[in-house]
Parts: structure tokens; C-alpha cells; sequence
């Protein structure tokens, strides 16, 4: 390639400063990294890296340090909301984000999230949530859906034995310290572009100290559910958003 | 070695009252906990004193799970931080305490222990050794562990806590138990501003264009990284071994060793004052740092004309270490009681009388007397 033709060519697409190198572990279609790269750059772009905590416990997010330019710590499975109310207590004036799981937020930590959230934490918790445990190889979530077959629901979710897949955000946006509750995905440009937007609000409220802004990513995982990425957006579109509908949940009329 | 600077003036304090009082001087940062008798004083106390301490948090986590890993937050983020509980929440922190100990993060965790197993009772016990010196928490790891035998001790040992875990980057366990936590003595309470806090250059504040990103983690996938993570800790906690500390009383010439810890180190010394109106000739090692523990200290003392006594308020926990110094050079018995039960001078004394006639007859047979 002409080096002059280079010059002259506009920047339009780079990678933020705010992510590392480390090629990312996570599988080919995989949300995850889309949504990495959405929150870094937001952060990049806000200017906030240096002011920025990260929280990220086990899953398929505990490598997260690796790819996230920014001081981050690793949590144990289900505690990152604590974890990040003891670092953002202590650093009151810092940006501090928690990247959890279905498994992580909504089961084994069901108490740590409402009770961070209860408190109103001044913190972004990321939920990603597709439905299953990626990372221990495809077993059932609080989140799989009636009926989905996991390596732990292998005759399909039975509500009657397990119970319904937990709609924790809702419950969520209950709770007075619930400041911005939103569900997005990063499937189509336009949901991502949406995604940008409503992590971008949230850490302006956290400049304001308004509480805790809560958004899920309603999200796939091609290898848990034994399907090419294409067949599982598409999966996840018609099965995951009826129970898991995209859509603000909870907005305060200052950002209406 | 400790270097406390103390007030010039006692003062009436409750164990507990003590602990969280030092922990203020301390420079306290941050504090996470949940009620649990017989300690809740140490969150009362703190919350009564939170509005002159505008800059150290106070904050009665949902559980003793979520304050374990607040610890672990707040000490990530390079703060001095501290938790406390009793016996049952102590066992639901052992996950997040082998985070702290495989991230090296410091802290100070205050056992002031209850009987068990299970729920058990609210009195004293000491059934608590093996989970603290041991490792209660999955994995090859070990905290420093005190034990306190005197209200002054609840207040000095938050400080040594402190001093410790920030030099070897690792948690301090403060092991109480539920009548120091509770009764009253005079102190001299450690000066406030006495304990200097260094900046932790690895911890999660921010990262400054200038350095690379600080992460605190214990996940290590590949083995033979986890196995030198592993070499560095136990390294470590060969150094920490020239950190312990041991109370020797009459243990020179003693016949009958006592060796005893918290409380009950204090009962053997009431023990020992009656056995020697009696003419025996009974001392008393009393175990500081129970991890570190005294091994050497304990093994320059064995010898076969002599016989040890471990007492404990527990079914028979440091005895182990103790033979394990002892290595079978002389005989080592045990006194327990059970279930917050507090064992009395007498009934240690007849196991004493017990032990010396057998040591007379030993002697006789073998032609010594």
C-alpha cells in the first residue's frame, strides 16, 4: 500500500487506549468482547481511565484485567458488589463498575446485589446475561429460560423443579438506591449504539453521586447453546428478549 | 518486636470497646461488619464514634460475606481496613480470607470466639485454633494470629495487626474470645497518629497514564504460575517466623510446663500460683503469635525430666502443635473444657497435683529420689 494514500486516509475506527493488546479468550460471537469494548470506550472517551475502578468476579468475565486497560480487581463468584462498595467507599471520588454474570449477580450473589443496590452505591453494574454458565461449560442459569436445555437441564428448564428464570432487573428497579435501570445487547450497530449511550448516562450520574445505575446485556453464548453466532442472535431475539424485553426499566426524569 | 506509645492515663475499658478504640488511633480507614454476640459492641462503638471520624467508613455490611469481601475491596484500594465477627461469621468469611491472603492484600479480622460447632452458645470458647492458625479457608495459606489475654492486649494487638499485615502484606487475625471481649479492665490506650501508613503502589486507585494498570487477583489458570505464587507465600511465611512472640513465666527451672493461650493463659497463671504454695514447681508459656506458633521456643523447653500441660478451651487444638515441638522428648497432657465452658484455677490444679505424683513415682522407679 502507497503511504501517501495512508495519510490521507481519516481515522474512523481505532481501538480506545483503554483496552490492552491480550486477545480476548472469549468465543468466536461471543457478546462479551462487544461489550468490553462499549464500556472502555465510553470511559476513554469520557476521559476517566485514570479515575476508574473495575470489578470483574468469576465467570467468563474473570479474565476481564486482561483486556480492560484500567486498575481492576478480580472478585470472588458473586461478590463483586461488595467488592466494589468497599472500593468505591474508600474512593469516593473515583469511577468504580462491577462486570458480572447471570450466575454471579443473580444466584449465588442475589444477596450482595440487591443490598449494593439498596444502599444505592454510587457504582455502574454491568449484567450480562445470557442464560447460562459459559465459563464451567453450559449448565443452567437463574436466567435460562423455560424449557432451554443446559448439560444441568438436559430434559429442558422445568419451572415446576427449578423455578422461572429470575427477572432481577425488574425486581431490582424496585429498590429506592436503583438510580438508571436499563436492558440492552449488542447484537445489531443500533444496539450497541443505545448500550454506548446508557453507559455513558450512567457514569455521569456516578459523577453526580446519584446511586446505582444497573444495566443488563441481554446477551448470547453460541457455545453453551450449541449454535453458530449468527443462528444464536437470532435465537436469542425471538426466545431471550420476549422474557427479557430491551428497553429502559427505570429512568430519572432528569434523563428523560 | 511491638513498640507501642501509649497514653499517660488508663482508662475503664470493655475488650471490645478497646478494639474498636485502637482500631480508631490506628488510623482506620475502613470498617465492614454484621452483628454477631459476643462482639457487636466493636460496631456499635465504631458507628457512635463515626460522626468525629468523618474520613474513616463505617458501614454494617448485609452479611458476614459481603463485609469479608468489602475488606477485600477497601484493602485492594490500599486502605486500612478491619472486620470483626465471632466463631459462625468467621466461618462464612474463610472464602474471602483465602482471596486476601492469595491476592496479598492487608487487613486486620477480629475472632472474638463463641462456643460451637454449629450455632453453639455465646460464651467463651477457644474452639476456633485450628481454623485460624491452620488456614480455615481453601488452599495452602496462613494469616499472623494473636491472641490477646488482656483488655490491653484487644487494644495493643490491633496495632502489631496492623504493622504486620501491611509489612508481609496479609491478613492479621485478632484471636479473642468472648470474656476478653466483654470484661472491663484498666488500659493504656495506644496514641492515636502512632502508626505510620505507607503508600501501597499495587493497589486499584486509578491508573495514571505514566504506570500499567494494578490488578489484585488470586486467579492464576496456569499451574506453574499458581505453584510460584504458591512458593512466594510459603517464603513468606518462613520470613514472618522471627515475628513471634511468647510470654515465658518461672518456665526455667519449672517441672511442669502449663502452656496456654488468651484466657486461659491467664487462668494457668492463677494455677500456677497455687501450685507453687504447694512446692511444685510449675511454669507458664504462654503462645503470642499462635501462627507464627513458638515451635523452637517450645522445643528448647523439652526435655524428658520435665512434662508439659496444654489447656485450652477447645476438645484439644494447639496441643498438636505443641507435641509436634514436644517431638516426644517428654510427655505432653491436655486440659480441656468444651462449649464456652470456662475451665477454674482448681480443677486445672488437681491435673497438676495429678501429673507431679506421677512425675515423683517416674523419678523414684528410676532412682532419682
Amino acid at each position: 500500500m502507497n503511504s501517501t494514500v495512508n495519510e490521507q486516509m481519516e481515522v474512523v475506527y481505532h481501538k480506545p487506549q483503554t483496552l490492552t493488546d491480550t486477545p480476548m479468550h472469549y468465543c468466536p460471537g461471543c457478546g462479551h468482547g462487544v461489550v468490553h469494548r462499549v464500556l472502555m470506550e465510553v470511559i476513554d472517551e469520557m476521559g476517566i481511565a485514570e479515575r476508574t475502578v473495575g470489578v470483574a468476579p468469576v465467570g467468563c468475565s474473570v479474565f476481564a484485567y486482561h483486556y480492560m486497560n484500567v486498575d481492576m480487581q478480580e472478585a470472588a463468584h458473586g461478590r463483586a458488589s461488595a467488592v466494589a462498595t468497599g472500593v468505591r467507599r474508600v474512593l469516593p471520588d473515583k469511577f468504580v463498575f462491577s462486570y458480572q454474570g447471570d450466575g454471579d449477580l443473580a444466584a449465588i450473589g442475589t444477596g450482595e446485589t440487591i443490598h449494593t443496590i439498596n444502599r444505592g452505591e454510587n457504582i455502574l453494574m454491568v449484567f450480562v446475561n445470557n442464560g447460562i454458565y459459559g465459563m464451567t461449560g453450559g449448565q443452567m442459569a437463574p436466567t435460562s429460560l423455560c424449557g432451554m436445555v443446559t448439560s444441568t437441564s438436559p430434559y429442558g428448564r422445568d419451572a415446576a423443579q427449578v423455578g422461572h428464570p429470575l427477572k432481577i432487573t425488574e425486581m431490582i428497579a424496585q429498590l429506592p438506591g436503583a438510580y438508571f435501570v436499563a436492558r440492552h445487547s449488542v447484537h445489531t450497530p443500533s444496539a450497541v449504539r443505545k448500550l454506548k449511550k446508557a453507559f455513558k448516562a450512567s457514569f455521569e450520574a456516578q459523577k453526580e453521586k446519584k446511586g446505582t445505575c444497573f444495566i443488563e446485556v441481554v446477551s448470547n453464548c453460541p457455545s453453551g447453546w450449541k449454535m453458530t453466532p449468527n443462528e444464536s442472535n437470532a435465537w436469542m431475539e425471538q426466545h431471550m428478549f420476549p422474557h427479557f424485553p430491551p428497553g429502559d426499566i427505570k429512568v430519572p426524569a432528569s434523563m428523560k | 518486636m511491638s513498640n507501642i506509645i501509649h497514653d499517660e492515663n488508663p482508662k475503664l475499658m470493655k475488650g471490645n470497646e478497646a478494639l474498636a478504640e485502637a482500631s480508631l488511633r490506628a488510623g482506620l480507614q475502613a470498617y465492614f461488619g454484621y452483628p454477631i454476640t459476643p462482639q457487636s459492641e466493636i460496631l456499635e462503638y465504631l458507628e457512635e464514634k463515626a460522626p468525629q471520624h468523618p474520613d474513616t467508613v463505617v458501614l454494617q455490611a448485609e452479611s458476614e460475606v459481603a463485609s469479608i469481601n468489602m475488606v477485600y475491596g477497601a484493602a485492594g484500594a490500599g486502605a486500612r481496613v478491619m472486620t470483626t465477627s465471632s466463631s459462625p461469621g468467621i466461618s462464612l468469611m474463610q472464602e474471602g480470607i483465602s482471596y486476601i491472603a492469595a491476592a496479598e492484600l492487608p487487613c486486620v479480622i477480629a475472632n472474638v470466639q463463641r462456643g460451637g460447632p454449629g450455632l453453639g452458645t455465646i460464651q467463651p470458647a477457644q474452639g476456633d485454633y485450628f481454623q485460624a492458625v491452620k488456614g480455615g479457608g481453601h488452599g495452602d495459606y496462613h494469616m499472623i494470629v494473636l491472641a490477646p489475654s488482656s483488655v490491653q492486649e484487644m487494644a495493643d494487638f490491633v496495632f502489631d495487626g496492623f504493622r504486620l499485615a501491611e509489612e508481609y502484606r496479609m491478613p492479621s487475625m485478632i484471636l479473642a474470645d468472648g470474656a476478653l471481649g466483654q470484661m472491663m479492665e484498666k488500659i493504656y490506650l495506644p496514641k492515636a497518629g502512632s502508626l505510620p501508613k505507607q503508600d501501597e503502589p499495587w493497589a486499584t486507585v486509578g491508573k495514571p497514564a505514566a504506570r500499567e494498570r494494578n490488578y489484585i487477583t488470586s486467579l492464576h489458570i496456569e499451574p506453574d504460575k499458581m505453584e510460584m505464587i504458591n512458593l512466594h507465600l510459603q517464603d513468606k511465611y518462613r520470613k514472618l517466623k522471627k515475628e513471634v512472640r511468647c510470654e515465658l513465666t518461672n518456665v526455667e527451672n519449672a517441672d511442669i510446663i502449663l502452656v496456654a493461650f488468651g484466657l486461659t493463659a491467664r487462668i494457668c497463671n492463677k494455677v500456677m500460683e497455687l501450685a507453687r504454695a504447694k512446692g511444685l514447681n510449675v511454669g507458664v508459656l504462654r503462645p503470642i503469635t499462635l501462627y507464627p506458633f513458638p515451635t523452637e521456643i517450645i522445643a528448647q523447653y523439652a526435655d524428658p525430666m520435665r512434662m508439659f500441660l496444654t489447656v485450652e478451651m477447645n476438645a484439644g487444638q494447639m496441643v498438636e502443635d505443641v507435641r509436634l515441638a514436644v517431638n516426644g522428648r517428654c510427655p505432653v497432657y491436655f486440659k480441656g473444657r468444651m462449649g464456652g465452658m470456662v475451665p477454674t484455677p482448681e480443677e486445672i490444679l488437681l491435673e497438676v497435683e495429678a501429673m507431679a505424683e506421677k512425675q515423683r513415682i517416674t523419678n523414684q522407679s528410676a532412682g532419682y529420689l
